[in-house]
């Protein structure tokens, strides 16, 4: 790469930071309050959709229950710092504590299912997300825990030092609400989390999941730990998921199991699937898309009003239909995402590995 | 190098190994052969440590090995091809190749290994920026020798290298399996192909429902009237 390419690079990646920077003010003055909140959603589930990515899309082993992580990030935080066990333990010792505790999960998750592949590991996960719900909405007796299907009220805010995330706070002109802060927050968690994908799917770990998806039995030949590597990324996989349901606590201030459905797994491995298994740009793509489309074709309804008159299709219905229908078109004209793992070529991994040799000679 | 004593491997309650005592010296070339389901790969799999062994001892290099885990023991020199080529289809043969320097990270030795399977393989060379999956069966299993010998075994475990390949791909592939040895690497390898397998190799073992009936050189294996009428067809 010469001088001005790298120039352009550098101007190019300092143009998406100022405009991720300015976008809560942007979204708000174009679009309203209400996006800022759903752009702050669409952090969280980048941060999701790149944890079930590597469980999924780098390791090849299909999770349908991944939602549970968040659920036990989020409870854990929840827990912690609320009234409910009248603890308020500070944000920044439940956050790694709550990555701690997912990761334990997803071993819990991966060590029972170590033989399974395909539909039969699909299943087992898909019970596990069940069952962890199931136990959140009923560990309200004999001693109550988790407060049942009424959840979990009066959730500590985000409080870094004297700072609450929660009050509004006024800073070079500019007025940050809790949805400001939790935005630079939450874009900070992602930012992290899109970087420790990139580094894990260059590595030496990444070298061994891609072993593992592609024929399990060679890989093992090939001196890889496939016990230890597919546990790895249950655990590294159910971390994102910790943390982003420690932030999601925080954020909403109330969680209850029904957050935690089934059909929430879903979408988060549609938008790992639609932007582009194993790629972290298309699995952000696919996060953002998700989140954001639903929410736009919510001005159908009155949209419809406006034109007809009456409202035909209720919007919600509609979203549903397209959504499915959107799928359906996806798994046939573009089955590998909407921004496909980058095909690597002889080329670009001869040039990898001297650039590797430089570095470390 | 390899010792094995009264192995036994046993899927549920069917015993598909019963009892197999077998030994492959430094620089050996042995074959197991014998017709199908008679406990070849059952075998080999036990050795490899894809399988752990119901009953026995399996001593490689001066310690027992029996059964240590496959990941444990391809750090030792102990490699195996497995059944059916298993390339990883979606990568390029320089990735499967790659893959197969899992263990190493030594750069420049690994460069040197990269251009050894070249030298090997030219055929490889050729193709090294296909997916593994659009290669010919004889490709992929010259892949597969390939990418075990990036481990740099010292022991390596061939199963069914002939397996569903053309008469003339066959040939070549024992022709590289010869190469092989010539380097230096002893090998077990399996087959049903008893012909060329013993042709290839110094000394055989016969293999009838999960016991060993014959074990000699190869030459005397090939002439016995017992081999002859079992697996020549003659």
């Amino acid at each position: 790469m010469n001088a001005t390419q790298t120039r352009w690079r550098w101007l190019l990646w300092v143009a998406v930071a100022l405009l991720l920077l300015a976008a809560p003010f942007l979204i708000e003055a174009t679009l309203g309050r209400a996006w800022v909140r759903i752009a702050d959603v669409a952090l969280l589930f980048i941060m999701l959709a790149l944890g079930l990515n590597i469980v999924v899309g780098f390791a090849g082993l299909l999770d349908l229950g991944y939602i549970a992580f968040f659920a036990v990030g989020a409870y854990c935080y929840a827990l912690l710092a609320s009234p409910q066990l009248a603890i308020h333990w500070p944000f920044l010792v439940l956050l790694p504590l709550g990555a701690m505790v997912a990761a334990v999960f997803g071993i819990l998750l991966g060590a029972p299912t170590l033989r399974l592949r395909g539909d039969y590991l699909a299943i087992v996960t898909l019970g596990f997300g069940e069952i962890i719900r199931v136990l959140l909405n009923n560990l309200n007796r004999p001693v109550n825990i988790t407060n049942g299907p009424q959840g979990i009220t009066l959730i500590d805010p985000l409080q870094i030092g004297g700072f609450s995330l929660a009050q509004t706070h006024s800073f070079a002109g500019l007025t940050f609400t809790a949805l400001h802060s939790y935005y630079f927050v939450f874009l900070a968690c992602a930012v992290v989390s899109i970087i420790i994908s990139r580094r894990l799917e260059d590595s030496r770990i990444g070298r061994a999941w891609v072993a593992i998806r592609e024929d399990e039995l060679a890989a093992a030949s090939m001196g890889i730990n496939t016990r230890n590597m597919k546990l790895l990324a249950f655990a590294m996989g159910a971390t994102f998921g910790g943390v982003a349901g420690g932030l999601f606590a925080s954020f909403q201030g109330f969680i209850s199991p029904e957050s935690f459905h089934l059909i929430d797994s879903i979408m988060v491995l549609c938008m790992v699937v639609l932007g582009g298994m194993g790629n972290v740009a298309g699995v952000v793509l696919g996060a953002v898309l998700l989140t954001a489309l639903p929410e736009a074709l919510r001005y159908i309804g009155p949209l419809q009003q406006r034109w007809f008159g009456e409202v035909f299709i209720d919007p919600s219905d509609l979203r549903m239909l397209l959504f499915g229908l959107a799928l359906v078109l996806m798994m046939l004209f573009r089955p590998s995402g909407i921004w496909p793992a980058r095909r690597r070529t002889a080329e670009n991994v001869t040039e990898r590995m001297t650039e590797k040799r430089h570095a470390s000679g | 190098m390899l010792t094995v004593h009264k192995l036994e491997v046993a899927y549920g309650g069917i015993k598909a190994v019963k009892g197999i005592d077998l030994t492959v010296g430094r620089g050996e070339v042995v074959a197991l052969i014998g017709a199908n389901g008679a406990g070849k790969s059952s075998t080999l799999k036990a050795l490899s440590g894809l399988l752990k062994p119901s009953a026995g001892r399996i001593d490689y290099d001066g310690a027992e090995i029996t059964g240590k885990p496959a990941y444990h023991l391809v750090r030792r020199g102990l490699a195996m091809v497995p059944e059916g080529r298993g390339v990883f289809p979606r990568l390029t043969v320089v990735e499967n190749l790659a893959m197969g320097a899992y263990i190493h990270d030594d750069k420049a030795a690994i460069t040197r290994d990269f251009d050894r399977a070249y030298t090997l393989f030219p055929r490889l060379a050729e193709r090294r920026a296909q997916p593994a999956g659009t290669l010919s069966g004889g490709e992929q299993q010259m892949l597969a020798m390939a990418r075990a010998l990036m481990c740099r075994p010292r022991l390596l475990l061939l199963d069914e290298p002939s397996m569903g390949l053309a008469p003339l791909m066959v040939q070549k592939i024992f022709e590289t399996v010869r190469a092989v040895a010539a380097e230096g690497v002893t090998m077990l390898l399996v087959e049903q192909n008893a012909k060329l397998a013993l042709e290839t190799c110094d000394r055989g073992y016969v293999m009838e429902s999960g016991v060993i009936v014959l074990a000699d050189n190869a030459k005397t294996l090939l002439s016995s009237p017992q081999v002859r009428q079992a697996y020549l067809g003659e």
